[in-house]
């Protein structure tokens, strides 16, 4: 019978990919010294599952590699073996190579061999180093039985004295006699003296006993094989014919290891299919594409319940209008509003389908923040809140990176060493926070930690010696806080392979301003770092203040306002070379006149009193922008210029308002830089007038 | 045809040991626990019962012993699917009444071979 084994393999990955998942977390929350004893196991499980699946399945080397971490769980959990920080620092590491083995299987692509022979050597170091028995032993063993699969041809005599409750193991002594007659020819002879009167007999015990001689071209191995499973419910001798009996119980005992490592090699992965078996053949879960979206069901249903209630409202204002008069103009007005609200419920219900909670990116750090830890002997705790906000799926996709930054950043230069600590009257273990939470129409996320703070002096001079800012200049806490965002800024004394190569924090940045978003730094030196990112909930729609300029509207996105205010002319002040800055508490920021970045002619406001200034913030630095009024607030769907016509400098696209006239939205940080031209001159630029 | 119920947690060993046991005419039962074995044991009877070690709710051998106490399955081969090369493991199992053991990989031409002995 040809069974084709690939039609299993499928679910074979998809299952030993969760019981990676399974065994990660599981060491994840291992305690070094008293482990608990049923967390180990379900490691052990998961990872016994996988080496008996992919020795099934022909996947020798990675049932060879499972089968080391499978012992060294083995002993953890019959606590003949420690739990230490390096077994499961091992064993972690084994997990992650054992992840890139199934991936490559599964995907057919090429394994790296030396990536697994140096992570098989550290796994074969500590289970040789162990105070638990070493696999040597076995192996040893197992080499010096090899030669006792004997070479006698002449012939067995086997005494065969089952024990009497064998037959209770579902052990039939005529069976093993029909198997060892398959082997050659048998005599045989019972002894009957140990039956029982028949009063006396007990019909499920065993009482007979039998001598056999077996002649022909059999093997010791061979006989072994057939009372393997009996050996210990029974009384059995082998001996050679022509010699001394052997030692047939430890040769039995073995017999199964050795087997076992042959038997792996000859496992068949035949490629042809018979046809009955593909008529039974369980489709394989086919892995589903990256462009597709997993979905409660329960938004589902809200959605459908919504589109319901449209349709009652849809049926209800053709009913009005059918005959409509003028007295109806209540109803007409309910029924208007009552389609508003169903409209923007089921905006909210479509949009809830691309939300997915932000675990999907924290749950890496945990494993993050434990490799690291270690690598650089500190002593970190992780916290993790609000795992079950939702944001958009982009979000999801593109915020993993930049959080990874960052958190190795507050590891790496934020968490002292545990001395140092102790040293500054802190607790030796520090403490990295990562929240999420919803708060006034964005996601905001926050790293935390209790470390050393950022340090102005040493950050202002870097930024001096890099000419990044001239050093008569006086910059904000938050400016100098800031200046971290610059490419290949990096302040680590020595580069580490942790962070530190400087090209990190301004991608950092770059991807979230991408996404529609902002980060603010809280330093304190001594008391820890705060990173705060703030992120729209979609991407697909923008809160935007429509402001006008001439007869043009435009939208400046919500998020980046922090104020408007009129100022007057006596305000501003010129600054050589570089155009108008006015005054905003203690701080001089550059006027951006739109109408003329934007070339509008009708502009109403020419003179800066005539109209308002709109503070706004991006990337960390600040501008107003000179408009000639603010109209309303609302929620624009974002359409984009690229794809409809082209990317344009200080525009982030483009959106349809209510009256079906096209608004373009201005992206305020490309504004900006465009009024700053460059860093060195927008921070020369607010350089403090003495 | 004889009746075969199988046992494993994982759904691609069950899959691939259901599926060969199928191919060869049997009547196969699945389980994917012990206790989900022992549940499905106590409405029926079978001829044969195959089953992994290590799951979680009951272990095989947990079941193994269990089943033994049916008295339907007293004398019916029970046979145990391990990994397990260790000799303590197979004993616990024999102690709970195991008629024998597959040593994980197999093949399903050994698993077909080792059924139709143990089933005459």
């Amino acid at each position: 019978m040809t069974i084709d084994m690939a039609q299993f393999h499928q679910v074979f990955f998809d299952e030993s990919f969760e019981g990676l998942d399974v065994m990660e977390s599981g060491l994840l929350e291992m305690d070094p010294g008293s482990a608990d004893p049923e967390q180990i196991n379900s490691i052990f499980r998961a990872a016994h599952s996988i080496k008996g699946g992919s020795g099934t399945f022909g996947f020798t080397d990675i049932a060879d590699f499972t089968h080391v971490m499978e012992t060294l769980l083995d002993e953890m959990r019959d606590g003949r073996r420690q739990v230490t920080t390096e077994g499961v620092n091992v064993l972690l590491a084994s997990v992650d190579v054992l992840r890139e083995m199934l991936t490559a299987t599964s995907e057919g692509a090429e394994l790296n061999p030396e990536r697994v022979k140096v992570q098989k050597a550290d796994l074969d170091r500590l289970l040789a180093g162990g105070d638990a028995p070493s696999t040597a032993e076995s192996a040893g063993s197992e080499d010096e039985i090899a030669p006792s699969a004997g070479d006698e041809r002449a012939g067995w005599h086997i005494v065969f004295q089952p024990h009497s409750h064998m037959m209770r193991t579902g052990n039939d002594s005529l069976r093993l006699l029909r198997e060892l007659e398959s082997l050659g020819d048998l005599t045989v002879t019972v002894d009957t003296e140990s039956l029982p009167p028949l009063s006396d007999l007990e019909p499920e015990d065993s009482y007979l006993s039998w001598d056999m001689t077996l002649t022909g071209d059999v093997s010791q191995d061979q006989i072994n094989d057939i009372f393997d499973w009996v050996e210990d419910d029974c009384d059995l001798s082998i001996s050679s014919l022509s010699s001394e009996p052997a030692a047939s119980p430890v040769a039995a005992e073995t017999r199964s290891e050795s087997e076992q490592q042959t038997v792996a090699i000859d496992v068949p992965a035949t490629a042809a299919q018979s046809e009955a078996a593909s008529g039974e053949a369980k489709k394989s879960a086919s892995s589903s594409g990256a462009s597709s979206i997993r979905v409660d069901i329960s938004k589902i249903d809200a959605l459908i319940n919504m589109v319901g209630e449209l349709v009652i409202t849809q049926s209800m204002l053709s009913m009005l209008g059918e005959d409509f008069d003028i007295s109806q103009i209540e109803r007409l007005r309910e029924g208007l509003a009552q389609l508003e609200r169903h409209t923007r419920e089921m905006q909210e219900s479509v949009m809830q389908i691309r939300m997915l909670p932000i675990s999907f990116t924290f749950s890496r750090f945990p494993r993050l923040v434990h490799d690291l830890s270690t690598k650089m002997g500190k002593q970190i705790e992780l916290k993790m809140t609000g795992e079950a906000t939702e944001v958009d799926k982009t979000v999801i996709e593109k915020i993993g990176d930049p959080l990874v930054h960052l958190v190795r950043n507050s590891l790496d230069h934020g968490i002292e060493l545990p001395e140092d600590r102790v040293a500054a009257g802190k607790s030796e273990v520090g403490t990295v926070e990562l929240n999420a939470s919803h708060r006034g129409g964005n996601i905001i996320i926050e790293i935390k930690d209790d470390g050393k703070g950022l340090n102005k002096e040493v950050l202002l001079k870097k930024a001096i010696e890099k000419g990044v800012v001239s050093p008569d200049a006086v910059l904000s806490d938050q400016q100098i806080y800031e200046l971290i965002f610059g490419a290949g800024f990096s302040t680590a004394e020595t580069v580490s392979d942790v962070s530190g190569r400087g090209v990190g924090m301004d991608v950092v940045r770059r991807n979230i301003n991408e996404l529609g978003g902002s980060i603010e730094i809280q330093s304190e030196v001594g008391v820890g770092s705060s990173f705060v990112i703030r992120l729209p909930l979609t991407l697909a729609i923008l809160d935007g203040q429509t402001v006008s300029i001439g007869s043009e509207m435009y939208i400046v996105p919500l998020v980046s306002i922090i104020e408007s205010i009129q100022i007057k002319q006596d305000m501003v002040n010129m600054l050589a070379g570089k155009g108008e800055t006015f005054k905003l508490r203690e701080e001089y920021l550059p006027i951006v006149r739109l109408h003329e970045v934007l070339g509008v002619k009708d502009a109403k406001a020419k003179e800066i009193n005539e109209g308002l200034l709109v503070v706004v913030e991006g990337e960390g630095r600040r501008c107003g922008l000179f408009v000639d009024d603010l109209l309303g607030q609302q929620q624009v769907v974002i359409k984009s210029l690229e794809a409809n016509y082209k990317k344009i400098d200080g525009l982030s696209g483009a959106t349809i308002l209510g009256d079906g006239s096209v608004a373009l939205i201005l992206d305020i940080p490309g504004l900006i830089r465009m009024a700053g031209n460059s860093p060195t001159d927008y921070d020369t630029g607010i350089r403090k007038t003495a | 045809m004889a009746s075969i119920l199988a046992v494993d947690d994982s759904a691609s060993m069950l899959q691939m040991v259901s599926f060969t046991l199928k191919g060869a005419g049997f009547d196969v039962v699945e389980a994917t626990d012990g206790q989900h074995a022992l549940d499905v044991a106590k409405t029926r009877n079978v001829d044969l019962v195959i089953t992994d070690v290590n799951m979680p709710r009951m272990d095989g051998i947990t079941l193994i012993g269990e089943l033994r106490k049916l008295p339907s399955y007293k004398f019916i081969p029970l046979l145990m699917l391990t990994t397990e090369s260790s000799p303590e493991k197979k004993q616990q199992g024999k102690a709970a009444g195991a008629t024998g053991w597959i040593v994980k990989p197999f093949n399903p031409d050994q698993l077909l071979m080792t059924v139709k002995k143990v089933l005459g």
